[in-house]
């Protein structure tokens, strides 16, 4: 089987756009229920569940209601800008989807399908453009409100979102470096021939979930919505649809992370310990490794989802348990702690690197092997030196100290 | 190959598609009856003081400016990383200095007191 014909691929780009997006929208969807579901769970109460059998039709209720409420429009706002900031925020949120691989090449009678909608030569960057794009939405929304609190809400957020971003792009460095690629499927390729990229970078997967955890704007970074301090942050002034269009935002940026989490430190679609899914396609359209077959493609993308559902879970999870930082906190932890602790990790992987091939390791296993064991080393140090909290505490964390020091006294 | 750009086109239409019905679809459904109050900005139930466009903290300013600094310098990572393997020791040793730069800036920043937010 060759590449496919242009009219083949015509076709099948516009399948992949619409079965993808539209199954997006779904999950997205699916998971505004799953948060107020699981909050329920751990607050110990019953959560949705009059519409339907647990509450699952909750979602069309919500979108029937948000859409039948008054929009609101604040006297001395920037109509436009309001008008615009939920696209925006909402555009790249859902843009992302597009480079990620969800299973196993699906083989037609017209050739290999791809299941990805765009299989682009720079994924990565797609990825990190659009990322940063969606601090705009939120930006302009605060500003265009003209409002107090909105404006606040806006500030912080384009403050923390672009000091994350640094720190989520430099724990991606490490991927780069060990798969040599920027493309999404070639490195869930390269995971399913060694290890899944979590053990030889146990530390960069770290540094990345906290980054992109500020970088969505949740759990106990959520400074820029804030409701004990901001009323609601950026979107006070915001009401009816347009105001669910920035949680559909958030919520489709959550899942767009739990997806890259799956993709980039665990393999993606790649089923561990078994060979049959392991199936790479060449430049000439001729398959490497494994057969492709269409059940194939169906257990790796069960294996995906389930991938992503498991880091959405931890998403809810850690929201509805650790509370909020403060601010300054938020930013020293950005500037201060992941972005050093981050350089000093791609050096030391660098040289761990090099001297792992100057001992004529070759890239497999062992190589991935070894890694592992002196990322374990250097998670240990982190969290022992984290632990200390002196770097994010600042001030806080002096004053504390003497009193600790006399109780213990 | 080119051709590829064509379903994320697709998909930047669809995006901005959903995202214009929404918009549209909730101002047509919905009754928009304003008046003067309602028309305020909100202030925890105050009348609102003065306009909200007003002078704030510097200190914004001056992440957006470190983060243009340190954004080109990870851009500059991104390409090293991505030929790590081929570069060896010598675009190591040569990325080295540039990350020595990096991180005296960086604590040359950090003993000014420009990462401080007390």
């Amino acid at each position: 089987m060759g590449p496919l014909s242009t009219t083949a691929f015509i076709i099948s780009a516009v399948a992949k756009v619409l079965v993808i997006f539209v199954g997006w929208l779904i999950v997205v969807a699916g998971v505004t229920l799953a948060e107020r579901k699981i909050a329920a769970w751990i607050q110990d109460r019953s959560g949705p569940n009059r519409v339907g059998p647990w509450g699952i039709f909750q979602p069309i209720a919500d979108g029937i209601k948000n859409f039948a409420k008054e929009e609101h429009i604040p006297g001395g706002a920037s109509r436009w800008l309001f008008f615009l900031a939920p696209i925006i925020s909402m555009f790249p949120a859902f843009v992302v989807i597009a480079v990620i691989p969800v299973a196993a090449p699906l083989p037609t009678p017209w050739g290999l399908v791809e299941v990805i909608v765009a299989d682009l030569p720079i994924g990565f960057l797609f990825v990190m453009a659009l990322a940063s794009l969606g601090v705009y939405g939120l930006t302009l929304g605060g500003w265009a409100s003209n409002s107090k609190y909105s404006f606040l809400g806006g500030v912080r957020a384009s403050a923390q979102m672009i000091s994350y971003e640094v720190a989520l792009g430099l724990s991606l460095v490490p991927i780069f470096m060990l798969a040599g690629n920027v493309t999404l499927p070639e490195i869930v390729r390269q995971q399913q021939d060694a290890l899944w990229y979590v053990l030889p970078l146990m530390v960069g997967f770290l540094f990345f979930s906290v980054s992109y955890f500020a970088e969505t704007n949740r759990g106990p970074f959520d400074m820029p919505e804030a409701e004990s301090e901001l009323v609601y942050g950026f979107h006070t002034e915001y009401s009816a649809m347009r105001m669910a269009m920035f949680y559909l935002a958030e919520y489709a940026n959550m899942v767009t992370a739990s997806a890259l989490m799956a993709t980039f430190f665990f393999g993606g679609w790649d089923i561990p310990f078994w060979a049959g899914d392991n199936i790479g396609v060449a430049a000439d359209g001729s398959i490497i490794g494994a057969t492709p077959a269409w059940w194939v493609t169906l257990l790796t993308f069960a294996s995906f989802a389930a991938k992503t559902a498991f880091f959405i879970l931890v998403f809810i999870w850690v929201r509805w348990t650790i509370p909020r930082f403060r601010y300054d906190q938020v930013m020293a932890l950005g500037w201060k702690v992941l972005i050093p602790l981050l350089v000093v990790y791609i050096a030391v992987l660098g040289g761990a690197m090099l001297a792992l091939e100057a001992a004529g390791i070759e890239f497999g296993v062992r190589y991935a092997l070894s890694l592992a064991g002196i990322n374990l080393v250097l998670l240990l140090l982190i969290m022992f030196w984290l632990d200390r909290s002196r770097i994010v505490l600042g001030g806080a964390w002096r004053q504390a100290r003497p009193q600790q020091a006399r109780s213990r006294g | 190959m080119l051709r590829e750009y064509i379903p994320v086109l697709m998909i930047f239409a669809m995006s901005l598609g959903a995202g214009a019905i929404m918009v549209i679809g909730s101002a047509i459904f919905s009754n928009y009856r304003p008046t003067t109050v309602k028309k305020e900005a909100y202030e925890s139930g105050m009348p609102p003081v003065g306009d909200a466009r007003e002078r704030f903290a510097v200190k914004y300013y001056i992440v957006a400016m470190l983060f243009l600094l340190f954004d080109v310098e990870v851009v500059f990572l991104f390409t090293w990383g991505a030929v790590f393997r081929r570069l060896g020791l010598f675009g190591y040793v040569a990325i080295m200095i540039f990350i020595v730069l990096l991180i005296a800036g960086l604590l040359y920043e950090w003993r000014k007191g420009a990462l401080e937010w007390d």
